[in-house]
């Protein structure tokens, strides 16, 4: 018993634990040492705690595309980040045109509603041909063919776009509804993070609620497990994998004008950092897992936006901000290390059995 | 004119030659059986009507159309259900969700609602546990659910790949009286077999499969006295 359990532990294990221990210690250390120092007033922990779930709403309806899609082909859709990117980069020229139409301020509603359309629309669309394109043709392949493809299609559709609209920075113009804050039990809430969190909460409700409840969500959730036997069903598998594609595409479409609303500047490349984010937040909840997104990307957010300050200010750790990217790939690299399965995904080897 | 008519198939896996010329026929009220041994090509036979796999020659007919230019999820809407081998449930849907998506080929609500109170009262264990996750089910639970679902689409006709495949014998009757029965309400079966003696119980006609090959036809009285039969696949000397 005992010399088995030697003889499993590696070199590496022990490299990595003693890493994964070194950080765990540094994170409690540093928090202590944070809390005690009492630089930050609760109201700045509040703060930085809506800025977190804010942003986390973003990257879970971005992250419900990663997770769709890999519950239905078993494939991470790396060309998601530029799915991503391709509504709201669209859809910041139409808020353009919107405001010389002076509807802008006139009709926000009416206005915003077009913008999400135009958003989620191009989203959807580019979502489809990627799969169309680069995919279908090679659903047999071995598992790093489409991986390629995947890559290929990402940097394709980034030069495509900066091709179309140009490689600067385009300006998202700020809606007057929008402007400034609110105060919630004297808690300042910026409008743009209130509308944020509050959108992205009732978007993953309708799209949790298409997966679960209507025909083609079950319909989508069947060809998930067993496409043979859901085409025998009269399900027409190729055509719910194009839709999966195409909510997945969605969802990212309707996060992207979120985004703009907190960073309210668009350009080819904007989708990557968000994309690698929601994938992590995919990760860490469950891959293949739609409440899981949803939780992966709220701690996720956290993490991020409290994290820096909370875990690395007490360690004398200058700028610690600037580290928040690092926290989210140092989560992804020690989830794929100790529970690849996230926090509420299964091991998929032992649910398929 | 037959209801299903096969003629002449042969499919192929890649260079593997494993139907080499099947014909039969199915009339309309049925229940035809097709016994053989393990590898004989009966799955594939099922698989070839089905749509699953395409025959490098012959045709396969329903009502006269032949079936050819079908895709598996279009034939369902001509009138073809199937159970496959292994039940093959989804496992993570519930019962419910399971019986709803065999009517994906339905139109109307009412009938699909229709269709559940009548598979309920065929299997009352399904409606006790219609909210449970399929893959909790027990084997004969799950084949009564594949069942189940398979008839969920109205079929004209049914087709069973080994029902009785790991169940225990009491089970297995329960599944064969259920085949009579919905047989009774209508529905035309084709039923694929390793355990003949139960098959010829209670098929009108059978059809014996050896290596890719349909080896010989008859009322399923005769092949149940049909010497060869009996000691081949029904264990008597
Ligand atoms: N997926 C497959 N690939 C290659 N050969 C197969 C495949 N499925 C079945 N076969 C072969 O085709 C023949 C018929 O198999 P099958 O139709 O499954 O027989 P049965 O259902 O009567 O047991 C067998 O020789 C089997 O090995
Ligand atoms: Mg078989």
């Amino acid at each position: 018993m005992l010399r088995t359990w030697r003889q499993r532990i590696t070199a590496t294990d022990i490299v990595i634990w003693t890493i994964g221990i070194a950080i765990a210690v540094m994170v409690v250390y540093g928090s202590a040492k944070t809390l005690a120092l009492g630089k930050y007033t609760t109201e700045t922990w509040i703060d930085l705690a809506i800025t977190g779930l804010a942003l986390g709403g973003v990257y879970a309806l971005i992250a419900l595309g990663y997770t769709l899609v890999y519950g239905i082909l078993r494939m991470i859709n790396f060309a998601h980040s530029e799915v991503f990117m391709s509504g709201p980069f669209t859809a910041a020229f139409a808020a353009d045109a919107l405001v010389r139409l002076g509807w802008w301020n006139r009709f926000p509603v009416l206005s915003l509603l077009i913008v999400l359309a135009i958003s989620a629309g191009v989203s959807a669309l580019i979502a489809i041909l990627v799969e169309r394109i680069a995919y279908r043709p090679l659903r047999n392949a071995p598992r790093l063919v489409p991986l390629i493809t995947a890559i290929g299609a990402s940097f394709f559709l980034q030069y495509t776009f900066r091709g179309l609209y140009g490689s600067g920075l385009k300006g998202y113009p700020e809606m007057d509804i929008f402007k400034g804050f609110w105060m919630i039990a004297g808690i300042r809430v910026f409008k743009t993070q209130a509308a944020a969190i509050i959108g992205a909460i009732i978007l993953m409700l309708i799209l949790y609620a298409i997966v679960q409840r209507t025909k083609m969500g079950k319909a989508m959730r069947s060809v998930s497990e067993d496409k043979e036997v859901a085409a025998l069903m009269g399900i027409d598998v190729n055509r719910t994998i194009a839709t999966t594609f195409a909510l997945g595409g969605a969802a990212a479409g309707l996060a992207g004008i979120l985004y703009l609303l907190l960073f309210p500047v668009a350009h080819f490349y904007m989708g990557f950092f968000p994309g690698l984010k929601a994938f992590t937040a995919a990760v860490l909840g469950g891959i293949g897992n739609v409440p899981g997104a949803f939780l992966g990307a709220m701690v996720l957010g956290l993490l991020e936006s409290v994290g820096p300050s909370l875990f690395l200010d007490g360690l004398g750790i200058p700028a610690a901000y600037q580290l928040k990217d690092a926290i989210a790939f140092t989560i992804l690299v020690f989830i794929l290390i100790f529970r690849p399965s996230g926090i509420l995904g299964e091991r998929l080897t032992q649910a398929k059995a | 004119m037959p209801l299903l008519e096969v003629e002449h198939i042969h499919t192929y896996y890649g260079h593997i030659h494993a139907l080499k010329g099947v014909s039969l026929t199915v009339e309309k009220g049925e229940i035809v059986t097709l016994i053989g041994g393990n590898g004989a090509g009966k799955t594939t036979t099922l698989r070839t009507i089905s749509g699953m796999l395409k025959p490098r020659e012959g045709r396969v007919k329903l009502n006269d159309e032949d079936l050819g230019k079908f895709k598996a999820n279009e034939i369902v809407y001509k009138g073809i259900a199937m159970v496959p081998e292994g039940r093959g449930v989804f496992a993570r849907l519930t019962v419910k969700e399971n019986l709803e998506m065999g009517a994906f080929s339905l139109k109307s609500r009412e009938q699909l609602n229709r269709n559940m109170e009548r598979i309920f009262s065929l299997f009352p264990r399904l409606r006790d546990r219609r909210s449970q996750i399929a893959g909790t089910l027990s084997g004969g639970e799950q084949q009564m659910l594949a069942t189940g679902r398979a008839l969920m689409a109205s079929p004209n006709i049914l087709l069973m790949d080994e029902p009785s495949m790991g169940l225990a014998p009491v089970l297995v009757e329960l599944i064969f009286d259920t085949i009579q029965q919905i047989n009774k309400e209508g529905v035309t079966i084709l039923l694929v077999e390793q355990n003949a003696l139960m098959a010829l119980g209670i098929a009108h006609r059978g059809y014996v499969m050896q290596t890719g090959e349909i080896v010989l036809n008859d009322s399923a009285e005769k092949l149940r006295t049909n010497s060869m039969i009996q000691k081949a696949y029904l264990g008597m000397e």
